[in-house]
């Protein structure tokens, strides 16, 4: 391996264990460690649905083999309490959306891909990076930690609506916690925005930067703005549990034949607005970064550009600034007045027009390509129609009429996992297939990256279209025991259908597991551009040494040049002088 | 916290957009400093309108002392521009003067609410005694976290400069800590009116 | 009434089924056509765009533009969804509502785990009510002094209303927040603590429905249900003229202990 021209400036790269690889301040540790630490957090909470699932599916019912392992007060004969089961849910929202998703999306891709993408030798602040990563961990240690400290864990749902949330037990900790991750956030937020702005190699301008750049500069501006409101608002309701103050609760309230001595004079609604202020764009921030990861792989797996590059990014960039204006379509009927609904109906539909836009994009650009079906290019085609569904089950939501049916039903879990199952963690997964080689020199093996994916793709929609069934016979969402209510028996099979699925897709994952690590440690070097792509990561050793690049790299060309007519090779990189 | 401390290689890199990448930063911080205020205020205004009465700020807190702090919050922008200005000049004596009368300002007006905090309570009047107050101390009360945050930034230059007052880097960390300083300055400058004056 | 239930919508038993299955149905219709013709396009372009020997990808870019045609199609139909069908509509169910003269008017107070309401009894007048009554024999703190509260009429988990007339509810909440639900009603409404928040619908079919909570509020959120009769006029004038024979606070005792239980459970 060249030693790269940086290294000697790299003073405060140790060579020690503890600097190189646990407070290393290299953007690439620092990436894996957020690919590890996310990963390992995806697989709690998807844990904990399992678990939910089985009371979802056989309610009541003693859950066999490790229900006898579960401490009394969770699982008394392996019988989920319900304060367990609530537990379950809120924290697997939280730990899926707060500790996995968004880690993986923006901490792992956009912390490891995005300054190699830019020619970048790291990010702006290295040791801001770090620190992002170490008041991530012990924010979503905490979380965890919240199961076994008095009171358990949060059981108000990952929404943690007032008064709910602060009459409950476990919600302090689940604060504290929000406070801690929304810091480290913030953090890697201005870190990703100076960096992609200032850190691009020469000749990179704004319109030659990869797809998945874009998204990640837009997802970095939509959590630097939004989370900061959460964090006011989670302020608020600590002082509401910890200070007596009452931000969220009206006076009069009887709970559990309890007068509540609280002064009053807050509103529950005022969290509700609060929370979806961040709430929806982090909708986006989800998303965006799959719809770049998908992008770029595409563009590599069709050999040709991708169709509508300015479309995709200005729809991206109308997407993420529309998000805040929409977020009391979560609301229409929490008691805000309905003339307000009006507005949030049409910035709502607005909203849904960049979408279509992007995924329309996406598809065009099939047309004319020679199409590879590589793990990483069937988990990306598997997106397209399956966040489609996603996208499209949002419509009877977003509209008021139709919503007062469907609002708080199955549907809803339905639609939003189709959004951020089949559409985010599908690309997630096969952005991990695409940059594996980038990470470690290797590549994951295809076979079973093939049969992971028929078993992810078609385990995922057997858990969640059923949803849409049940959502339509009117089956509420976070019921402890579905069959308490008779409208929702006839629909109770499909419960099973729904867990079943989701212990085989466990299933599934363990071979992708078993790929990675198998291949980090006994799988041969591959080339270092295995995918013949075009773009800046692949201008460097696979793994890239510290510094990344030999020497700063300059940019001739726009990301995609695939098959270029009279060109050599069906790839022309940004970084090669024509 | 505005700004990391020496990064290997950025020094070096030539900003893409210009403005050195810790300016950036600090201006982006900034920003989500804004919108977390901005979400209190909000909270403030649809509390207030919502509520069916509210006391008038001059009659239940003390005017006269937060009128005090603010003249010594604007006086330590003052200090605070003019030690900025001595690292410009490198009158490295200068710069001690005035970063040190800018951390000694911050520490009186922690002093001042201190004693405005003490007399509240000793009148019996906490976070939980209605809403009014919920929001006075909560908002108060974040605003002197980030007077906190300020001191510990200028501590912090104040001892950078011992050894690296010749740092490439040290000046625009000074200029970064000004604008952090500045910007709870005008918090509290809307603080003020907002609680104790309307 | 468990017939009322099956794999798609329950039983319609209100005047709102008709836009609200409507457009549920419109929109299922639409985007079921939309995902069938966009699926064989997909299909289409996968097969005859494969990799195959001899053949490259061609670089050249079509118009960007003929991105945003189903992005116009799109827009048409969510523009003729917004302006024909959700606001008009919403404005109905939501906004506009029956006077209270013409209608029935009933009180409902929501509380962990249990569905308290309130009828105004003969004299057509609610009693008053206020926290500091609330005791296990009275949930929702009837002013036991003051006499418009004497003949009311509470009921716990039960809602009867009669056929072809509105009903309004004025819902309230003692603890946390709720969600009134009643599926074959197309009815909706979460119910703030601190406010008073109305609904009305109007039944277009006798018999017995399911009132679900909507909303997480506790552990026994499941167990969080009622139902609601709907009667004949007469009949319902039959179960009003008996439960006036009993004195309201037999009634909120009766209610207690069923509450009670109910909450032991868990």
């Amino acid at each position: 391996m060249a030693v790269p021209h940086s290294e000697p400036r790299s003073s405060e790269h140790g060579s020690g264990f503890i600097d190189k690889y646990v407070f290393s301040v290299d953007h690439k540790v620092i990436g894996l460690q957020y690919f590890f630490t996310s990963c390992f957090f995806l697989i709690v909470g998807f844990a904990m649905i399992m678990l939910l699932r089985w009371q979802l599916a056989f309610p009541g019912q003693p859950l066999p083999l490790i229900g006898r392992l579960l401490p009394m007060t969770w699982a008394p004969d392996g019988i989920l309490m319900p304060e367990f089961y609530n537990q379950l849910g809120a924290m697997h929202g939280t730990i899926m959306v707060f500790l996995g998703i968004v880690p993986l999306g923006v901490g792992a891709f956009g912390n490891y891909i995005l300054p190699l993408q830019i020619g970048a030798p790291d990010m702006a602040f290295p040791r801001l990076n770090m620190m992002s990563y170490w008041l991530y961990l012990p924010g979503g240690m905490l979380m965890l930690l919240s199961f076994v400290l008095p009171g358990g864990a949060a059981q108000s749902g990952w929404t943690s609506y007032a008064p709910l949330a602060i009459v409950n037990p476990g919600q302090t900790v689940w604060l504290l916690a929000m406070v801690v991750i929304i810091t480290s956030s913030l953090l890697g937020a201005v870190n990703f925005i100076v960096t992609t702005l200032n850190m691009r190699a020469a000749g990179l301008t704004l319109g030659r930067l990869p797809i998945f750049v874009w998204a990640q500069l837009v997802t970095a501006i939509l959590l630097l703005l939004a989370f900061p409101p959460l964090e006011a608002a989670a302020v608020l309701q600590l002082m509401d549990r910890i200070a007596g103050t009452s931000f969220y609760l009206p006076a009069g309230l009887v709970v559990a034949g309890e007068s509540l001595k609280v002064a009053g004079g807050g509103q529950p609604l005022l969290w509700q607005h609060l929370f979806w202020f961040l709430a929806h764009p982090e909708v986006y921030v989800l998303i965006l970064p799959s719809m770049g990861i998908v992008a770029e792989i595409i563009a590599n797996g069709t050999r040709k550009p991708i169709f509508g590059y300015t479309e995709i990014v200005a729809s991206m960039i109308f997407i993420g600034a529309m998000s805040f204006i929409v977020w009391a379509h979560h609301m229409f009927l929490s008691g805000m007045s309905p003339r307000l609904s009006n507005f949030f109906l049409v910035t709502t539909m607005i909203i849904s027009v960049p979408s279509v836009a992007v995924l329309t994009c996406l598809v065009w650009s099939l047309k004319g390509g020679s199409i590879r079906f590589t793990t990483p290019m069937l988990f990306s085609l598997a997106f397209l129609p399956l966040f489609g569904i996603g996208g499209l089950t949002g419509l009877p939501l977003g509209l008021t009429v139709t919503d007062i049916y469907l609002h708080d039903t199955y549907y809803v879990i339905g639609h939003f996992h189709y959004v951020v199952v089949t559409g985010t963690i599908i690309a997630l997964m096969g952005g991990t297939y695409y940059w594996f080689p980038k990470w470690f020199g290797k590549q994951l093996n295809d076979f079973w990256g093939k049969i992971h994916f028929w078993g992810t793709a078609i385990c995922m929609n057997g858990i969640f279209f059923p949803m849409f069934i049940q959502g339509l016979a009117g089956v509420q969402r976070r019921l402890y025991d579905p069959t308490a209510q008779l409208h929702n028996l006839s629909t109770q099979p499909l419960n099973v259908v729904s867990s079943v699925s989701a212990w085989l897709l466990f299933l599934f994952q363990i071979p992708f597991l078993v790929n990675i690590v198998y291949t980090i440690f006994k799988g041969k070097r591959c080339e270092e551009n295995p995918w013949r792509a075009t773009t800046l990561e692949w201008a460097c050793a696979s793994p890239p040494p510290h510094g990344n690049f030999e020497r700063p790299p300059r940019v001739y060309r726009g990301p995609y040049e695939y098959s270029t007519p009279r060109a050599r090779e069906d790839w022309t990189p940004q970084h090669v002088p024509s | 916290m505005t700004t990391p401390a020496a990064a290997p290689y950025p020094s070096e890199h030539v900003p893409t957009t210009g403005i050195p990448n810790g300016k950036l930063g600090v201006w982006l911080f900034l920003a989500s400093e804004v919108m977390l205020f901005a979400t209190l205020f909000t909270t403030y205004i649809v509390l207030r309108m919502a509520a069916p009465s509210w006391p008038a700020g001059w009659e239940v807190l003390n005017v006269p002392l937060a009128t005090l702090n603010t003249v010594v919050l604007i006086t330590s922008s003052v200090t605070m521009v003019l030690a900025y200005a001595k690292a410009c000049e490198r009158d490295r004596a200068g710069f001690y003067r005035m970063i040190g009368l800018t951390i000694a300002l911050g520490f009186a007006f922690l002093v001042v609410k201190a004693f405005e905090y003490g007399a509240k309570f000793h009148h019996g009047h906490f976070p939980s005694t209605d809403i009014f107050y919920a929001v006075y101390f909560t908002m108060t009360g974040l605003h002197g976290l980030h007077v906190i945050g300020g001191i510990g930034f200028n501590v912090y230059l104040a001892l950078w400069a011992r050894e690296h007052w010749e740092h490439p880097l040290f000046i625009g960390r000074v200029e970064y800590g000004g604008l952090y300083w500045h910007f709870v300055d005008i918090v509290w400058i809307f603080l003020f009116p907002g609680l104790y004056l309307l | 009434m468990k017939g009322n239930y099956g794999w798609g919508l329950p039983v319609a038993a209100s005047t709102f089924a008709g836009p609200i299955d409507f457009g549920i149905k419109l929109i299922h219709a639409a985007m079921f056509a939309i995902f069938i013709l966009w699926a064989i396009f997909f299909a289409y372009l996968l097969l005859r765009y494969r990799r195959r020997e001899g053949r490259s990808a061609q670089a050249g870019y079509e118009s960007p533009l003929k991105s945003l045609i189903p992005d116009f199609f799109v827009l048409v139909f969510e523009i003729a969804l917004i302006v024909f069908y959700a606001i008009p509509n919403w404005h109905r169910i939501k906004i506009a509502g029956p006077s209270p003269d013409t209608a029935l008017v009933v009180e409902l107070v929501a509380e962990q785990f249990a569905w308290n309401f309130q009828y105004p009894g003969p004299d057509g007048k609610f009693g008053r009510r206020d926290v500091q009554f609330i005791e296990p024999a009275n949930p929702i703190g009837l002013d036991p002094q003051d006499p418009a509260g004497k003949d009311d009429i509470t009921t716990v988990n039960e809602l009867h209303v009669p056929l072809g007339k509105p009903t309004i509810l004025n819902m309230s909440s003692k603890d946390v927040i709720h969600s009134f639900f009643v599926p074959e009603f197309r009815v909706k409404q979460d119910i703030v603590p601190g406010m008073k928040i109305s609904l009305w619908f109007e039944p277009t079919l006798a018999g017995r429905f399911e009132i679900g909570c909507a909303q997480l509020c506790g552990v026994a959120h499941s167990m969080m249900r009622g139902d609601a009769y709907v009667h004949t006029p007469s009949e319902y004038e039959a179960w009003l003229k008996a439960q006036s024979g009993q004195a309201p606070a037999t009634t909120a005792a009766n209610a207690a202990t069923g509450n009670s239980n109910g909450s032991s459970t868990f």
